[in-house]
C-alpha cells in the first residue's frame, strides 16, 4: 500500500492506494456532473407524477396528465378520421359509377386507394403493382373479369375463387393432362397452337394438329381465336401478356394442371369506402376502362382479356 | 495415476453419453450436437490417456515462453488468441450480412440465409470475441491487481476450453436452425445449461483469486468484472427458464409467455449490453488505461459513485425496448426514466478514463495505443449519450425499428467494445509472451485509421438511414393518408446500406492488419521502423507477492 501523495501533474492528491502501480487521484466528483445527474432525477420524478408510472396492487398511477398510450393512439385516429370525414361520408354516400363526375373527390379515393392498397395488396401485387408470375399486373389493360370502376369493385368485394362467397369470381379450367383429358403429346401439340396464336412460333406439323384439339376443347371459353372470354373469366391467349408465363414449358403446366390463382373477398376485410378508394386506385393506374353498358359478346371484344 | 484414471473415467462416460444421445436423438440437429460434445469429449479422453503435459503442448504450438512459476498466464493467452481468432469471424460475418442486406442475392438457402447468419454474426462479436476478451483480461487483470495466482488453475483451463465449446455449440446451431428465437438468448436449453455450468466454475475462479489476494483493498477493475459475471449469471438463468420437449431433442418452449416473455428478454436483452458491453470492458478500461499512459486514475470518489449508480440503475432500463407496445405504460416509463438518469453514470466512466490522460495527453499523439483508447472512450461516452436520449419516447417513435438502432448499437460496439478490446490485445501480447515490444506500432496506427474510418461509415450512414426510413414511415399525404409502402423504404435505403458495408470492410481491414501484427510479435519478430511511444513494462515487477502485505 502507497502512501498518500501529491500527484505533480495535476497538483491533486493520491487515495494512497495502490494496485500493480495504478494509483488513483481524491479528485472530488466534477460538479457539473453532479448537477447534471441531480436533473436528470428531477426529471424523472417529475416524469413519474406526470405519467403512468407507480405499480400498484391491481393497477398504476395513471398520471397528473391523465396521458396513456392507448388513449394517445385513439387521439391521433380520431383527428385523421375527423380530418377524412367529409371525403369518407361523400364516398359513402355516392355510387361508384358517378365518381369520374367528382374529380376533387377522385383525387382523394385515388390517394387513399394508394395508401390502402399498400398495406393489403402489395404481398401478391407488388409495391408498383405490376404483380409477378400468378399475380396479375394491374397496370395494364388485359383484364380477366373487367377493367371499369364498377367491375374492379366488385371483383374486391367478393374476391377471385374465395370459398364460400357466392359471387366470388369462379373460373375453373380442368386439368387436362394431369385427368388424362388429354395425351401428354396433345397437350404439347396445343401449346405449339397457343404459341402461334401471339406469334411467338411459328405453325408447324404439330400446332396444325394442335389447333383442332383447341377448337374442341379450349375454343368454347378461349374464343375461336383465342381471345379470352371475361364472361369466364379466360385469358387472352394471344397477346403478349402472361399470368401464368408464357414458355412452351409454361403452357404445358397450365394444360395439364392449371395453377387457380386466389384473391380474398375484401368485402368482408375493409369498410365499404375503402374498397371504393381501392377501386379507384387500381383504376388510375393506367388500365381503367370506361363503364360498359351491356357487356359486349366474347368473341369479338376489342380489349383484352388475361 | 490414480486421478488420471479418474479423469478418463469421467470423459469416457460424457463421450458415451453423448454417443447414445447422438443416436437416440429427436432430430438431427441434437445429434449433431451431440456428436460435437462426443468429439470434445474424445479429444479430451486422448490427452488424458496419453498424459499430454498441456502446457508443453501450447507452448509447442503457440512458441509461448515457459512459465516460471509466477502469473498463471497460459489461459489468458488462449484467450487473447481465441478473442483475436473469433473477432476475425464475427467481423466477417457481419460484412457478409451486410452485404446480403444490400444484395439479397447472397442469401444462399437455408444454412446461409440472413436469418441464420445475423444470430452467428451477433454471437459471434459480443459471446466469442467480447466473451473471450472478458475472460483473458479478467484473469490477467485480477490476478495484477491482487498480486496472487489464479485460484483453481485447473478450473480456469475448464472455464476457457468449455466456453470455446459454449461458442461452437451455439454457433453451429443457428447454421442448423436450432433457436430459441430471443435476440442475444437464441441457443437452445442444453447449450444455457452447459453455459451456466461453465460460468459458475468462471465465478469460482474468479471470486477465489480476489480472496487469496495480496493487496488489502479489491481494485474498482475487480467490482466491474464481478459485477458483470454475476449479473450475467443471473440474467442469463432467468431469460432462460424453459422446458425441454425432450431431454434427446433441441426443442424446448419458454417459462414466460406473451408480454411477460417479452419483458424478461429486454430486461435480459439490455443488461446483456449494460453488464457485459458496459460493465465487464470498464473493467477493462479501469485496469489497462492508467497502465498504458502511466498515469493515477482520475478520481477515486468518482469511480465509487458511478459504479454504484450504474450498477442499481442499469437494471432496470429493459423496457424502454419496448416503449408503444403491449406492456403497461407505467412500465415503459419506469423503462424510459431509469435510462435517462443513467447517463451520468454512465459517462462517468468516461470521464476517469479520459482524464486518467491528466498529464499525459501528449501520448495521444505518440502513443497509437491510448489513441485507440481515447477513441474508445469517445466512443462510448457518445453511445452512453445516445441510448439515453432513444429511451425518450418521443425520440424512440421516430427511431424504434429503424435502422438508426442498429447505427446506435455498432457505434458502441465497433467504437467502444472493439476498440478498447485490440487496445487491450496490443497491451497483453508482447507483456504474455515476453517480447521486447509489439512487431510493429505503426500498424496499430494503421489499424485505428482503419477501424475509425470504417465505424463513421457506418454510424453516419445508419443515422441518415435510420432517420429516413422512420420519416418516410410516418409520411402521410395531402389528404391524410400513409404516402410510402414498406418497401419503398427499403428501396430508398439501399444507398445506405451499401456504404455500412464499405464501412464494415473498411472495419475488417483494420482486424486483418491486428492479425499480422499479433502473429508477428508471437512469432518474436520485429518490424524496423520509426520508433512510437509504449508503456513500459518492468518484468520483475509482474509477479504475486507470496506473502500477504499487511
Amino acid at each position: 500500500m502507497a502512501e498518500k501523495r501529491l500527484d505533480e501533474a495535476t497538483n491533486t492528491e493520491t487515495v494512497g492506494h495502490e494496485w500493480d502501480g495504478i494509483e488513483e487521484l481524491n479528485t472530488p466528483l466534477p460538479r457539473w456532473w453532479l448537477w447534471t445527474f441531480y436533473a436528470t432525477i428531477v426529471f424523472a420524478i417529475g416524469y413519474c407524477v406526470a405519467y403512468p408510472a407507480w405499480p400498484m396492487i391491481s393497477g398504476a398511477t395513471e398520471g397528473v396528465l391523465g396521458w396513456s398510450s392507448r388513449g394517445q393512439l385513439q387521439n391521433e385516429l380520431d383527428a385523421q378520421q375527423a380530418a377524412r370525414a367529409r371525403t369518407v361520408a361523400a364516398l359513402a354516400d355516392m355510387p361508384i359509377e358517378q365518381l369520374p363526375d367528382h374529380p376533387e373527390l377522385m383525387r382523394a379515393a385515388i390517394a387513399g386507394g394508394s395508401a390502402a392498397f399498400k398495406v393489403n395488396c402489395v404481398q401478391c401485387h407488388g409495391a408498383g403493382a405490376a404483380g409477378s408470375k400468378g399475380y396479375p399486373n394491374l397496370n395494364d389493360d388485359d383484364w380477366l373479369w373487367g377493367g371499369d370502376l364498377k367491375t374492379i369493385e366488385t371483383t374486391l368485394i367478393h374476391g377471385v375463387r374465395q370459398p364460400g362467397d357466392d359471387q366470388t369470381r369462379q373460373s375453373m379450367m380442368p386439368n387436362f393432362g394431369a385427368d388424362g383429358l388429354l395425351t401428354p403429346e396433345q397437350v404439347g401439340q396445343i401449346a405449339d397452337y397457343v404459341l402461334t396464336l401471339s406469334g411467338k412460333a411459328r405453325a408447324s406439323a404439330s400446332s396444325q394438329q394442335g389447333a383442332q384439339i383447341f377448337a374442341d376443347n379450349c375454343a368454347v371459353c378461349h374464343g375461336a381465336a383465342g381471345k379470352g372470354s371475361r364472361q369466364f373469366g379466360a385469358p387472352n391467349l394471344s397477346d403478349a401478356i402472361w399470368l401464368d408465363g408464357g414458355r412452351r414449358e409454361d403452357i404445358v403446366a397450365q394444360v395439364t394442371r392449371p395453377h387457380h390463382g386466389v384473391m380474398p373477398a375484401w368485402g368482408n376485410r375493409l369498410d365499404p369506402v375503402t374498397i371504393k378508394m381501392l377501386a379507384a386506385y387500381v383504376h388510375s393506374l393506367g388500365g381503367g376502362e370506361d363503364f360498359a353498358e351491356t357487356p359486349a359478346p366474347p368473341d369479338t371484344q376489342p380489349t383484352e382479356a388475361e | 495415476m490414480v486421478t488420471v484414471l479418474a479423469r478418463a473415467g469421467v470423459w469416457l462416460v460424457v463421450l458415451f453419453l453423448a454417443v447414445i444421445a447422438a443416436a437416440l436423438a429427436a432430430d438431427g440437429g441434437f445429434a449433431i450436437h451431440m456428436a460435437i460434445v462426443a468429439l470434445a469429449a474424445f479429444v479430451c479422453l486422448w490427452f488424458t490417456l496419453r498424459n499430454t503435459d498441456y502446457a508443453a503442448v501450447s507452448r509447442g504450438i503457440f512458441r509461448m515462453p515457459v512459465d516460471e512459476g509466477r502469473y498463471d498466464d497460459d489461459p489468458i493467452r488462449w484467450g487473447v488468441i481465441a478473442t483475436v481468432f473469433w473477432g476475425m469471424a464475427g467481423f466477417a460475418a457481419g460484412l457478409f450480412i451486410a452485404l446480403q442486406l444490400t444484395w439479397p442475392v447472397l442469401n444462399f438457402e437455408p444454412f446461409l440465409n440472413f436469418g441464420r447468419l445475423r444470430p452467428l454474426h451477433t454471437s459471434a462479436v459480443i459471446f466469442a470475441f467480447g466473451g473471450n476478451a472478458l475472460i483473458a483480461t479478467s484473469f490477467y487483470v485480477v490476478q495484477r491487481t491482487c498480486r496472487a495466482r489464479l485460484a483453481f488453475p485447473g478450473l480456469a483451463r475448464f472455464v476457457f476450453w468449455g466456453y470455446q465449446l459454449f461458442i461452437v455449440l451455439a454457433a453451429t446451431g443457428y447454421l442448423l436452425g436450432i433457436t430459441e428465437s430471443k435476440e442475444y438468448a437464441e441457443p437452445e436449453w442444453y447449450v444455457d445449461w452447459w453455459l451456466t455450468i461453465v460460468w459458475v466454475a468462471y465465478l469460482a475462479v474468479f471470486v477465489g483469486t480476489i480472496i487469496k489476494r495480496s493487496e488489502p483493498h479489491i481494485y474498482v477493475a475487480n467490482w466491474f468484472y464481478l459485477a458483470f459475471i454475476i449479473t450475467v449469471a443471473m440474467l442469463h438463468v432467468v431469460n432462460n427458464l424453459d422446458m425441454p420437449v425432450s431431454l434427446l431433442g433441441s426443442k424446448s418452449y419458454p417459462l414466460f409467455a406473451g408480454v411477460q416473455g417479452a419483458l424478461v428478454q429486454w430486461w435480459y436483452g439490455h443488461n446483456a449490453v449494460g453488464f457485459f458491453l458496459t460493465a465487464g470492458f470498464l473493467a477493462m478500461m479501469y485496469y489497462f488505461v492508467p497502465k498504458q499512459a502511466e498515469r493515477p486514475v482520475y478520481s477515486y470518489r468518482l469511480s465509487i459513485i458511478h459504479f454504484w449508480s450504474l450498477i442499481f440503475l442499469y437494471i432496470w432500463a429493459g423496457p424502454h425496448h419496448l416503449h408503444y407496445t403491449a406492456l403497461p405504460d407505467w412500465a415503459q416509463t419506469l423503462g424510459m426514466v431509469f435510462s435517462v438518469m443513467l447517463w451520468m453514470p454512465s459517462w462517468g466512466g468516461m470521464i476517469n478514463g479520459l482524464m486518467t490522460l491528466n498529464g499525459a495527453w501528449d501520448k495521444v499523439r505518440t502513443d497509437p495505443i491510448i489513441r485507440m483508447m481515447v477513441m474508445a472512450l469517445a466512443f462510448y461516452g457518445m453511445s452512453t449519450f445516445e441510448g439515453p436520449m432513444m429511451s425518450v419516447k418521443s425520440v424512440n417513435s421516430l427511431s424504434h425499428y429503424t435502422d438508426w438502432t442498429i447505427g446506435h448499437v455498432h457505434s458502441g460496439a465497433l467504437g467502444w467494445n472493439g476498440m478498447i478490446t485490440f487496445a487491450c490485445v496490443y497491451y497483453l501480447v508482447p507483456r504474455l509472451w515476453g517480447r521486447e515490444r509489439l512487431y510493429s506500432l505503426r500498424m496499430v496506427n494503421w489499424h485505428f485509421w482503419l477501424a475509425t474510418i470504417g465505424i463513421v461509415f457506418y454510424a453516419a450512414s445508419m443515422w441518415v438511414a435510420g432517420i429516413t426510413q422512420g420519416l418516410m414511415w410516418r409520411e402521410y399525404g395531402p389528404d391524410g393518408y400513409l404516402v410510402n409502402s414498406f418497401a419503398d423504404t427499403v428501396a430508398a435505403l439501399h444507398p445506405m446500406f451499401i456504404m455500412r458495408a464499405f464501412g464494415g470492410l473498411l472495419y475488417l481491414a483494420g482486424a486483418v492488419v491486428m492479425v499480422v501484427n499479433v502473429w508477428a510479435t508471437i512469432l518474436g519478430k520485429l518490424r524496423r521502423e520509426a520508433p512510437m511511444r509504449d508503456a513500459a513494462y518492468d518484468p520483475v515487477a509482474d509477479r504475486p507477492i507470496l506473502a500477504p502485505a499487511e
